[in-house]
């Protein structure tokens, strides 16, 4: 079956791509490994969750996009994960190899919209690996899928800085669960620095954001202990987590969350050869596009956060634009047409990127945490390397990540580099005195995501 | 680790997480349940032996990785939770069973 | 082949070994065994490398078929393995897995069986006083020699001589090793203009330095395609992808290699490896690798309950006749090439016996005149 585009991801951006070009009469399947619509942000919203108030009126805003999805008639696949995607098969298509429960198999499109989103940044502290050290994301998904909190909020202790760093906290208080202590590390002076970012801001329409960010902040901060310009973070213990400690103080705990912003998820972009730049302002790859998610590849868009963090609403915003522009690309609308269409959510984005200056450079990550400075910090958790043997390699000669992961096998091991890419990458830099992004990234190969031998074997041809 | 209290999460699946009995949230992940269950491992590296929990939860990290209903090493916060379903550690390699 | 322009000297040493992979690194470390001050010019972290993408087999058994010397070249080699892995893993601490237990080739029907039984005769016959110890055997006794085979399999051949090792640890053990002994690694050096040739007089800039020696040896992999006729020589190689899956570790045991599933030391299972001419294309294609899983999983069923964590596809260098390269410049005396597209198997060899001919300047004709790029020529 030929589609005219298929979508991978069904978060805010892959949902509202595939409404604006369904709309436009594009036979359109949307796919993604989760099993119900909604991505990271708006996970479970289908289900219980949806009632849950203390998660807050963003995330309900995320029910009436799933239900718009639903009711818009694409066809999606829920379960199924993407492994292989060729952009430029025999026949002019895409070619995406699919599994599922049920075994592999294929289909055609004319375009893709990759709209897979965003992972946390890893935060490579000594400890990290330990049973107990979380990211403040998983805590968020256990409150949304399964409306679980930590068993032990006394013993739990939430560090790192960044908006979800205080969503999680406030929806952890009204939930009745308030963790402990919060280690913010945003360096004092930060927001006075940027207060010409904040000026900048409200005059482009991100008053509202500013205010709701300013609101969250006040009621954790009325209710939970937080120390400031947090430095030195280390988790220790020794099966598990028993303590966090950092310059200056220990505190005994046995859930650690940790959250230091977010990053593109650049996996399958990178795996297919698209262009990526560095994005200095966000300290992170994103691929190369244009204003309308177009990439390197004539075929391949990206909507959303994968194509560089702005959050939800600007993740819709652009999943539309992105669609309207597949649709003008097929033929099914001229440039007018697109122009008209896609106005209100061109107008949208522009607004919900109003504060993303201002969020990037109060929020950006320190030193430490893009480069672990203590030798003994793993970098790679699948395969149990350490930085200082990134290090050494560096030193050794490997002047990026390919040859650092041919010599120690960081980025082999079950996450293909996911996590350690962005480390390993850094530690490079640093050893041999190159300016950040300039080390690059490994090449992802296939199958993105595991699927067995078996299920490779039986392959529909 | 997680205690699930929700009040709009009411309807609940018993599954079986190292062979005791848990009630989960239905929508849960195999992942979740190990961390409602109190178990302060969910596999043990094929490299060193080292105890791990999940860490991202949105299938990033692979540190998640359990035998679920009999099959090793699956990415445990990727698997939402059917009835009766059994999660037990994935202690380092696989077995296959080859000779079986 | 001396280039006109003026030569400023820049750092002098006793060889330049332009080519970091698997064959460059094992031929300056043997050199630096020599006593010779070496400079190891490699490219950066992307480049056509097939030393990061192989398959990792120490293999003689299907080596040479109607050329003698390649099986008598690949079995030095193999004997020459175990001192050189005992020899990095004391000096670098790295352990690259040596295996040695002997190796088989599976044969899926009867067809395929008779036929590599034909091959093998031949090989025997072509060794003459050499010798070439090797056995056909049949399902049932390979089933107790191979648990979990499955009932598809035929049979197979087998041979004393095969085994397999790390490439990865391989890599980075001589590269250490290298360092270690004086050697200098220069990355990010690739070698492309400004070449001097002369008789026992070289120089190159590489990653913006000069580099003199009076020998040089091109150990470029598919880079020596172009760099060869600059020193005088010819290599006629061609890119040959090769795609592999690696699965998970496993707890189950394969006693043995087989030419296309073996187990590393680590508990993965590796499968290979595709043969495609389709030039310097390093794309995946799941049409490819879907082949390799089936013919693993009719090999031995239970490798289709593993998760596959990697696959990736690498260039082989290979040459018109599948053979190795080695050749001394005539025209530029000094100048070495050394190609070949078994770089793990020939590591051995590569450190032990062909550095000290490069050291004393001259190929041993006896062993490897037959394998020069004249060859081709004749025809
Ligand atoms: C899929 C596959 C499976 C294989 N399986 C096996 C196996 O089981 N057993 C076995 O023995 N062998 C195997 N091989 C072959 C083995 O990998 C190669 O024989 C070996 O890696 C070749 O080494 P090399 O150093 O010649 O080439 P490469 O590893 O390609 O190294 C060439 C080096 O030269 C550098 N270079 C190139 N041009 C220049 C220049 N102008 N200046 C400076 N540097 C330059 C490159 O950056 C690179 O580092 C396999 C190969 C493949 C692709
Ligand atoms: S917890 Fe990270 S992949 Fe499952």
């Amino acid at each position: 079956m030929t589609y005219d585009l298929a979508i991978i991801g069904a978060g805010p951006a892959g949902m509202a791509a595939a409404i604006a070009a369904q709309g436009q009469g594009l036979v359109t399947i949307v796919i993604d490994e989760q099993p119900a619509p909604g991505g990271q942000i708006f996970r479970g919203i289908e289900g219980a969750a949806a009632q849950d108030r203390t998660l807050g009126a963003d995330y309900a805003a995320g029910a009436t996009i799933a239900r718009n999805f639903r009711a818009s008639g694409v066809e999606a696949r829920f379960g199924t994960t993407l492994w292989h995607l060729e952009p430029d098969d025999e026949d002019g298509l895409c070619t995406l190899s699919l599994a599922d429960a049920e075994g592999t198999d294929t289909l055609q499109a004319r375009r893709v919209i990759l709209a897979t989103g965003a992972q946390e940044r890893p935060v490579p502290i000594p400890g990290w690996q330990l049973p107990g050290v979380m990211t403040a994301g998983a805590a968020q998904i256990m409150l949304k899928t399964t409306g679980a909190v930590p068993a032990e909020p006394k013993r739990t202790v939430l560090a790192g800085q960044g908006p979800l760093l205080w969503l999680l906290a406030v929806q952890m208080l009204r939930a009745g669960a308030a963790p402990a202590l919060i280690l913010e590390t945003r360096p004092a002076d930060r927001i006075r620095e940027n207060m010409g970012l904040a000026t900048n801001a409200i005059a482009a329409g991100g008053a509202g954001m500013l205010w709701k960010g300013a609101k969250l902040l006040a009621e954790a901060r009325l209710a939970i202990p937080i120390h400031r310009a947090t430095t030195g973070l280390r988790a220790e213990g020794d099966q598990r987590l028993r303590h966090v400690a950092w310059d200056g103080g220990r505190f005994a705990c046995d859930l650690l969350l940790l959250h230091e912003g977010v990053i593109p998820a650049t996996h399958v972009p990178m795996a297919i050869g698209l262009e990526h730049a560095w994005d200095a302002a966000q300290r992170c790859w994103r691929p190369m596009t244009d204003e309308r998610g177009a990439t390197s590849h004539d075929r391949i868009a990206i909507a959303g956060d994968g194509g560089g963090i702005g959050g939800w609403e600007a993740a819709v915003a652009s999943g539309r634009i992105v669609g309207l522009d597949q649709a003008r690309r097929l033929g099914r609308i001229d440039e007018a047409g697109f122009g008209m269409a896609a106005a209100p959510a061109i107008a949208a984005r522009r607004r919900a990127l109003a504060l993303r200056p201002f969020l990037d450079a109060v929020y950006a990550p320190g030193a430490a945490v893009l480069c672990p400075p203590d030798d003994a910090t793993i970098a790679c958790r699948c395969e149990e390397v350490t930085a200082g043997q990134v290090r050494a390699a560096a030193r050794l000669g490997a002047t990026g990540p390919n040859q650092v992961k041919a010599y120690l096998r960081c980025g082999m091991g079950a996450c293909q580099g996911r996590l350690c890419g962005p480390t390993v990458a850094a530690l490079i830099e640093e050893t041999r005195g190159l300016p950040p992004g300039t080390a690059g990234l490994t090449r992802p190969r296939a199958p993105y995501k595991p699927i067995t031998v078996g299920a490779l074997a039986g392959l529909a041809e | 680790m997680f205690r699930a209290q929700s009040k709009a999460h009411q309807e609940t699946i018993e599954v079986f997480v190292e062979g005791s009995a848990v009630r989960v949230p239905q929508g849960a992940t195999a992942a979740a349940a190990v961390l409602i269950a109190g178990l302060f491992r969910i596999r043990e590296t094929a490299v060193t032996g080292a105890p791990r929990l999940p860490y991202c939860m949105m299938g990033v990290c692979f540190d998640c990785l359990a035998e679920i209903d009999g099959v090793a090493n699956r990415q445990s916060c990727m698997v939402p939770v059917t009835p009766g379903m059994r999660i037990n550690v994935q202690h380092g390699a696989r077995q296959t069973g080859a000779a079986g | 082949m001396s280039s006109t322009h003026d030569v400023s000297r820049g750092a002098s040493h006793d060889a330049i070994v332009i080519g970091g992979g698997l064959v460059g690194a094992a031929i300056a470390w043997g050199l630096t065994g020599q006593g010779l001050q070496v400079a190891l010019l490699d490219e950066g972290d992307v480049a056509y490398r097939a030393s990061r993408g192989n398959f990792g087999l120490v293999w003689a058994q299907s080596k040479g078929l109607g050329a003698p010397h390649y099986q008598r070249w690949t079995r030095a080699s193999a004997l020459a393995w175990p001192d050189l892995a005992a020899d990095l893993a004391a000096r670098t601490g790295r352990d690259v897995g040596l295996q040695q237990p002997g190796g088989v080739h599976l044969c899926l029907s009867v067809a395929e069986f008779e036929d590599r039984a034909a091959k093998m005769a031949r090989m025997r016959e072509e060794a003459g006083n050499f010798g070439f110890e090797y056995r056909m055997i049949r399902a049932p006794e390979l089933r107790d020699m191979l648990p979990g085979l499955g009932p598809k399999v035929v049979g197979a051949s087998w041979t004393p001589y095969d085994g397999h090792a790390n490439p990865l640890v391989l890599l980075h053990a001589l590269h250490r090793a290298f360092t270690e002994a004086g050697g200098t690694y220069v990355p990010n050096a690739k070698v492309e203009a400004d070449i001097h040739a002369a008789p026992h007089d070289f120089a190159v800039t590489a990653g913006g330095q000069r580099f003199a020696a009076p020998r040089v040896v091109l150990a470029a992999g598919l880079g020596n395609a172009d760099l060869a006729p600059r020193f005088g020589l010819s290599a006629p190689v061609r890119p040959q992808r090769g795609q592999v899956i690696v699965t998970e570790r496993t707890a189950e045991v394969l006693p043995m290699p087989v030419t296309t599933i073996r187990q590393t030391t680590e508990g993965s299972i590796m499968l290979g490896d595709s043969i495609e001419e389709v030039g310097f294309d390093t794309r995946q294609k799941p049409e490819v690798i879907k082949v390799i899983a089936e013919r693993a999983v009719q090999s031995f069923p239970w490798i289709g309950r593993l998760n596959i964590v990697r696959a990736w596809s690498a260039l082989r260098v290979m040459a018109p006749d599948g053979l190795p390269i080695y050749d001394q410049s005539e025209t530029c005396p000094g100048a070495f090439t050394a190609n070949c597209h078994s770089g793990v198997t020939l590591a051995g060899a590569h450190a032990r016996l062909l550095a000290p001919m490069i050291a004393a300047g001259a190929l041993d004709q006896e062993r490897l005149g037959l394998l020069t790029a004249k060859r081709f020529n004749a025809a």
